[in-house]
């Protein structure tokens, strides 16, 4: 019963990439022995990248340049960065955990994550990319009111930003206690000052190139877990499965689903979530801004798939290596048989059993290093909410110049530093473990509907856009206070009023259903004026003419 | 002549209507093999989980789950691949002609 439960509590935690270290989160983490040479490699990593912000700020003074990285990056450098953004410590650690403990059941996760990115390939990256200029409000206020829209925009990006965000500082905190052994605050501080600086000083250009190297040092270390892995099966696979079935617990049924999504309306809705709210969040967005045109963006989203794909076949090989290398070693265990440090730290000890202590403190160094990469994007898609679209559309209703607009966005990211820290400290010994799966809720259910039909419905009002995104926002919310997730593992009630886990499904009818209504019941004249902009909004969508280009000085 | 000019030109060009509509023809049909696969996918481990649980032959324990999972992870690659290749050469060919008769 006991192992049934941590089993779901798993899938829960690995339903979106950060949620996954819920687990290490909400029980009780045992401090680890000083490991100096993580501290380090971590040590030479904080180095460069500050190196790299140095060079970066010199680069970054227009509004343009620090936004967007002036448009100067890459399919492929933007294509690694986005799916730096996916391969969180969370997921790599989470995921890899989640195969060693159940086996198939970590590579149905992790596709969840990658469906999403052909879809917003097909149907969103060059409209996206031909419409915007900084952030998606851009093109989801293209011809609708510019108040009403990116107010909503701005409070929703926040909101996702504000969960993911806590996510990821707990986790921060927890991981470096695991594998530095690290005070909890002293970690959180150091990630929160860390972030303000790449981003103050840096700007995108900075932030990409952060998480670009993180992207490669962690392509890099699991690439040569997943080959150690094979060559103790001589790069065989069926010997891999079939030593796994051997020696794990749960013996062949490793091989199957194993009832983590049991229930089809969960499953639905957790599918919706990941693919959708992938589409809606603020700090993936922003990243379309940062190629030159929508041939870049296209080429982004193409090696985005196959670098996230690729990693994420890796994780299922080392979660079976985990199995075969770390589940039969005594050493990795406690007197009760259970993994040192928690299921989550499967592929940490694979990491000292297959490269030795060197290498286990580089993918200490590497795990840490990706959530400070991560957290950086979220702060500068916070701070470019907060700056262009609260304060420049709906404060100074489009008349600051770029000077207070610049200097906004700076006090707003180191306010963000001190609340990111803040709620670290508030929320340690939370459950947070509905966080993130909040935040691809939310996203899915407010920013996708809005964004999509803005792109893709001539009817739509800014009436409508403005009550349907916000009925989606709300009924997120409310839907996960009342799910068990709040409501029996936070709140402690016995039973759920809502009974599903995820409420994307819900939100997103609502969402859809609510703007499409309160569009077409619009006859104002000023809904007629917004109908009859969108041929010239489809025509630069199609085409890109008009389009902000790489060199905007 | 103002750019709404040129997108009312652009727009009536009926050259640019046949790219409209072959693209969304072809990024909707790839949205809806993804989708099928994906949902599929998830559908079969919902209602029938045994299903994927069987073993792909009888001299391996490896089940059906494995190669589906991985072929779902092959199958987004190779649809992006396939679309950024044709909206990359073909289709932002055909734009480059609108633009261009647009202008003059």
């Amino acid at each position: 019963m006991r192992a049934l439960r941590s089993l779901f509590a798993a899938a829960a935690l690995t339903a979106a990439p950060a949620l996954a270290f819920a687990d290490s989160i909400n029980g009780e983490v045992h401090k680890q022995p000083t490991n100096y040479i993580a501290i380090g490699m971590f040590l030479a990593f904080i180095i460069l990248t500050l190196g790299i912000t140095k060079w970066a700020s010199k680069r970054s003074a227009s509004t343009k340049d620090y936004y967007t990285a002036g448009g100067s990056i890459t399919g492929f450098q933007n294509g690694l960065a986005i799916a730096g953004d996916f391969m969180s410590a969370a997921s790599f650690l989470g995921i890899s955990a989640l195969v060693f403990t159940s086996g198939f059941d970590g590579l149905i996760y992790s596709i969840g994550f990658l469906v999403g990115w052909p879809i917003i390939l097909f149907l969103m990256a060059e409209r996206l990319r031909n419409l915007g200029k900084y952030t998606f409000s851009d093109v989801a206020s293209y011809r609708l009111s510019q108040t009403p829209i990116r107010f909503l925009s701005a409070l929703s990006s926040l909101t996702v930003v504000a969960f993911y965000l806590i996510a990821q500082m707990v986790g921060a905190g927890k991981l470096i206690q695991l594998l530095f052994g690290l005070d909890y605050l002293v970690a959180v501080v150091l990630v929160g000052v860390l972030m303000v600086l790449y981003v103050l000083f840096g700007g995108m250009l900075a932030t990409t190139w952060v998480q670009i190297i993180k992207a490669v040092l962690l392509l890099s270390g699991a690439t040569f877990m997943a080959v150690m892995v094979m060559v103790s099966v001589d790069f065989d696979f069926s010997k891999l499965f079939a030593d796994a079935v051997a020696v794990h617990p749960k013996g062949v049924a490793i091989m199957s689903p194993g009832g983590l999504v049991s229930d089809p309306i969960s499953a639905i809705s957790l599918g919706l979530a990941l693919m959708f709210g992938t589409a809606g969040l603020p700090h993936i967005l922003m990243r379309f801004f940062t190629v030159s045109d929508a041939k870049e963006a296209r080429k982004s989203v193409f090696y985005a798939t196959g670098f996230i794909g690729y990693f994420y076949i890796l994780t299922f090989i080392i979660g079976f290596g985990a199995i075969l290398l770390v589940g039969t070693n005594p050493a990795f265990k406690d007197a009760a048989g259970e993994l040192l440090g928690g299921s989550n730290m499967a592929a940490v000890h694979l990491a000292k059993a297959v490269g030795g202590d060197v290498f286990l403190g580089f993918i200490s160094a590497v795990a840490f290093a990706t959530i400070l990469a991560v957290v950086a994007g979220l702060a500068l898609a916070g701070a470019s909410s907060v700056a262009l679209d609260l304060y420049s559309h709906v404060i100074r209703q489009g008349k600051a110049t770029e000077k207070q607009q610049m200097a906004v966005s700076k006090v707003s990211v180191v306010v963000l530093g001190i609340v990111a820290i803040g709620l670290g400290v508030v929320f340690e010994k939370q459950n947070i473990a509905f966080m993130v799966g909040l935040a691809f809720s939310l996203a899915a259910s407010t920013n996708f509907p809005i964004l999509f039909l803005s792109m893709y419905w001539q009817k739509l009002t800014t009436r409508g856009a403005f009550l349907g995104g916000a009925l989606g926002l709300i009924t997120a919310l409310t839907l996960t206070v009342l799910s068990p997730t709040v409501w029996v593992d936070v709140f402690h009630h016995a039973t759920a009023i809502f009974p599903y886990k995820y409420p994307a499904l819900f939100a997103m009818i609502v969402s859809f259903v609510g703007t499409w209504f309160f569009s077409i019941t619009d006859n104002s004249a000023k809904a007629k004026a917004e109908r009859e902009k969108f041929f010239a909004q489809f025509v630069r969508s199609q085409t890109g003419l008009g389009a902000s280009g790489a060199v905007d000085h | 002549m103002s750019t709404d000019d040129v997108y009312r030109r652009i727009y009536d060009n009926p050259k640019f209507q046949s790219l409209v509509k072959r693209r969304g023809r072809f990024a909707w049909t790839l949205s809806i093999v993804m989708l099928a696969a994906y949902y599929g996918f998830v559908c079969l481990i919902a209602f029938d989980p045994k299903l994927l649980g069987q073993p792909v032959s009888s001299a391996t324990v490896m089940s059906w789950g494995i190669p589906g999972g991985l072929g779902l992870i092959f199958l987004c690659f190779f649809l992006t691949g396939i679309y950024v290749q044709r909206a990359n050469g073909e289709f932002d060919r055909i734009t480059r002609e609108i633009l261009a008769e647009a202008d003059q």
